[in-house]
């Protein structure tokens, strides 16, 4: 890396360079090569890290007017949507924020398993990923909570009486969750403390998860290893930026588009009932992006079984690197895992939908096929796949795609294009 | 072609899924053109003005509205009284203050930073009065059920003598509209249950339209606010977004490569 040639031009720069080498962290992160043939669905980790910022922004500011307190968080919620100079726009953004997070994150992580980005050399920063994946998800649970309506009461009594199903202990962890014998207002102050933190622990792991990446280097749409820098890649500066800027601002005009214009749709109407332990809503549903997980524990008829099975949904993730054998990584260059790949994409929307569904009849059963593939997936499918699929010939390197001319090179750039 | 046939594969999940999420409301709700509904909505004057009245007049004897202050009458994008009027409607009504020096609490005319005087002193009373039922506050009423003000207007209209075969217990109704059909609260308007000046023919549906534009805007004061800058920021938006583009190409002419 050309981090040790670098010496600023002024005698000052020079001077706290050498005590704290931030000049030298600029320059790295402006020349840092990147391949160039990075297509639009590796925008979303600059877009994520956009989500997080707007988030902790909002988040700070709505945390000045809201009063986490069980007789008074729905009221002061309205008091920000009515009273606070603005407040409409910071909650719902801050809200909204949260779904657009969610949006981000899902295209990030399949990005990720198209392109096999989680294999050798990136498994760290991919188990780093899962990390902030699951801090995210506790985040956002928690978050719900606050405006203490009827979904976020009834929500958080679901969740937590999860860890009830733990033997022996279970009862006493919820006792001591709840900080009480049911949800109540020491649930609620604890609720806002974590959330408030959580937010701090994802920038740090974020930090980890960038330095992790600028190890070996981005991974790219055919997959292969690539020499740095060399006409295979660009500086970051300005090539990825004005990229990532420009995908940065066509995702922001729908983010808008959910603030401005309907703001409400992705939450729940019962939410703008104030929480009351002695109504229990009709169908109560985390919000969206819990969903597949919700339907996993729902398909489960144990529920001890069923929290096992959706912590197991998340964190088999962390375990991909090793169960998926196959050395290519892009799944342009595998045609069966290519099928495959989409065929999971399916299961786990058919999972977020029968999750928004009664567990019943049909929808039960629906639930139970999807989640049983899902678990095939990742358990039998990949680790099979490695050994058995024949993959196509892989290019040399992004500027030259094959050797010769091989009639795999104009698939190679379509998808290059298209992806 | 096979990415096309990706993306129309992701489509139609998603719109599966969206439309049968929306299926689950079985009844039709009964649909009237609102106008505050759009990307450039704004809710009629008129309609906020005649919608309070009838807010005052039918249902505030038993629905609270706690979120409210008088003031919020007067202010931009809302009924838009004038701060006399305002002034004169809060005046109307009595307010509990105090302790005074004495230590007593003494009732006074309210004033433009009152909220809205509750109809009743605490829920169970509330209860006592209607017959176990409590009825809901109206400050968010509008966002608080599914279906929104579609669902408001319908039930509003929607009382009908029960189809045979169907007992109803003593003070409870038949809504079309209603989940589970039984409703607590009798028919509230009928034509000609308020007087409106200005001429406006108070019929049921036009009360009906008017009160359920006034819940709209007390669920959302900041509506109209919000679609004027939604339009200017989505606007900046697409203009930075072409012009960000066209750099974009032109930076990356300089080696061979798409973007």
């Amino acid at each position: 890396m050309s981090d040790h040639e670098y010496v600023p031009k002024s005698k000052f720069g020079k001077w706290f360079n050498d005590r704290l080498p931030l000049l030298s962290l600029g320059n790295h992160l402006a020349d840092y090569p990147t391949p160039k043939n990075l297509n639009y669905w590796w925008t979303f980790g600059g877009i994520l890290t956009f989500c997080l910022i707007i988030q902790i922004v909002t988040g700070l500011t709505l945390a000045m007017h809201y009063i986490a307190h069980a007789d008074f968080a729905f009221e002061s919620v309205e008091h920000i949507m009515r009273d606070v100079n603005y407040g409409w726009l910071i909650r719902y953004i801050h809200s909204n924020g949260a779904s657009m997070f969610f949006l981000a994150v899902y295209i990030h992580i399949f990005r990720s398993l198209f392109y096999g980005s989680y294999k050798s050399p990136r498994e760290i920063i991919w188990i780093i990923g899962i990390i902030i994946y699951l801090l995210m998800m506790a985040a956002a649970f928690m978050g719900y909570v606050l405006p203490w309506g009827q979904m976020s009461f009834w929500g958080a009594t679901v969740i937590t009486n999860l860890f009830s199903a733990i033997p022996f202990v279970g009862e006493g962890i919820v006792q001591w969750l709840w900080g009480g014998y049911s949800v109540g207002n020491p649930t609620l102050t604890r609720f806002f403390t974590l959330h408030y933190l959580i937010p701090f622990l994802i920038l740090g792991l974020v930090a980890l998860h960038i330095w992790a990446l600028h190890v070996p280097g981005n991974n790219n749409p055919i997959g292969i290893d690539v020499k740095k820098p060399s006409r295979d890649t660009v500086p970051f500066h300005p090539y990825i930026v004005i990229k990532d800027g420009f995908a940065l601002l066509m995702f922001m005009i729908v983010f808008a588009f959910f603030v401005f214009y309907s703001p409400n749709i992705l939450g729940h109407a019962d939410n703008y009932i104030e929480a009351n332990p002695m109504v229990t809503p009709a169908h109560i549903v985390p919000e969206w992006y819990l969903l597949p997980f919700y339907a996993i524990l729902r398909s489960i008829p144990d529920k001890l079984m069923g929290v096992v099975a959706m912590l197991s949904a998340i964190l088999i993730l962390a375990a991909l690197p090793w169960l998926d054998t196959s050395k290519i990584r892009s799944a342009v260059f595998r045609p069966l895992y290519k099928q495959f790949y989409w065929i999971l994409v399916a299961d786990v929307i058919i999972l977020g939908y029968v999750g928004a569904m009664p567990a019943e009849g049909l929808y039960l059963l629906i639930a139970r096929v999807t989640t049983a593939y899902y678990f095939i997936h990742f358990l039998m499918i990949l680790p099979i796949l490695g050994f058995k699929e024949k993959t196509l010939p892989v290019p040399l390197s992004i500027t030259e795609p094959v050797l010769g001319s091989h009639p795999n090179q104009s698939t190679v750039k379509k998808k290059e294009n298209l992806n | 072609m096979k990415n096309i046939f990706k993306i129309s594969y992701l489509t139609i999940l998603l719109l599966a899924t969206t439309h049968q999420v929306k299926a689950e409301e079985k009844v039709e709700l009964l649909k009237t053109d609102w106008s505050f509904k759009g990307l450039f909505g704004t809710f009629d004057r008129g309609s906020l003005q005649r919608g309070y009245q009838v807010y005052t007049e039918v249902c505030a004897s038993c629905h609270s509205m706690k979120y409210l202050s008088y003031r919020n009458l007067s202010e931009k994008g809302g009924p838009e009284f004038s701060i006399e009027q305002a002034k004169a409607i809060a005046a109307s009504f009595e307010v509990t203050d105090g302790p005074n020096e004495d230590g007593e609490m003494f009732q006074r005319p309210g004033k433009l930073s009152d909220k809205f005087v509750m109809p009743y002193g605490n829920v169970k009373e509330a209860q006592a009065a209607n017959g176990g039922a409590y009825p809901p506050d109206m400050s968010v009423l509008a966002k608080a059920r599914s279906g929104g003000v579609d669902y408001i207007y319908s039930v509003l209209l929607g009382y009908e003598d029960p189809p045979s075969g169907v007992t109803l217990d003593d003070g409870v109704y038949y809504n079309k509209y209603m989940y589970g059909n039984n409703i607590k609260m009798s028919q509230p308007l009928y034509d000609g249950s308020v007087e409106y000046s200005g001429g406006t023919e108070a019929t049921k549906e036009q009360m009906a339209k008017d009160v359920t534009t006034f819940l709209m805007w007390t669920a959302e004061p900041h509506l109209e606010a919000r679609h004027k800058m939604g339009f200017k920021a989505i606007l900046y938006l697409i203009i930075l977004t072409i012009l960000v583009y066209f750099s974009m190409k032109k930076i990356w002419s300089r080696i061979e490569s798409e973007v």
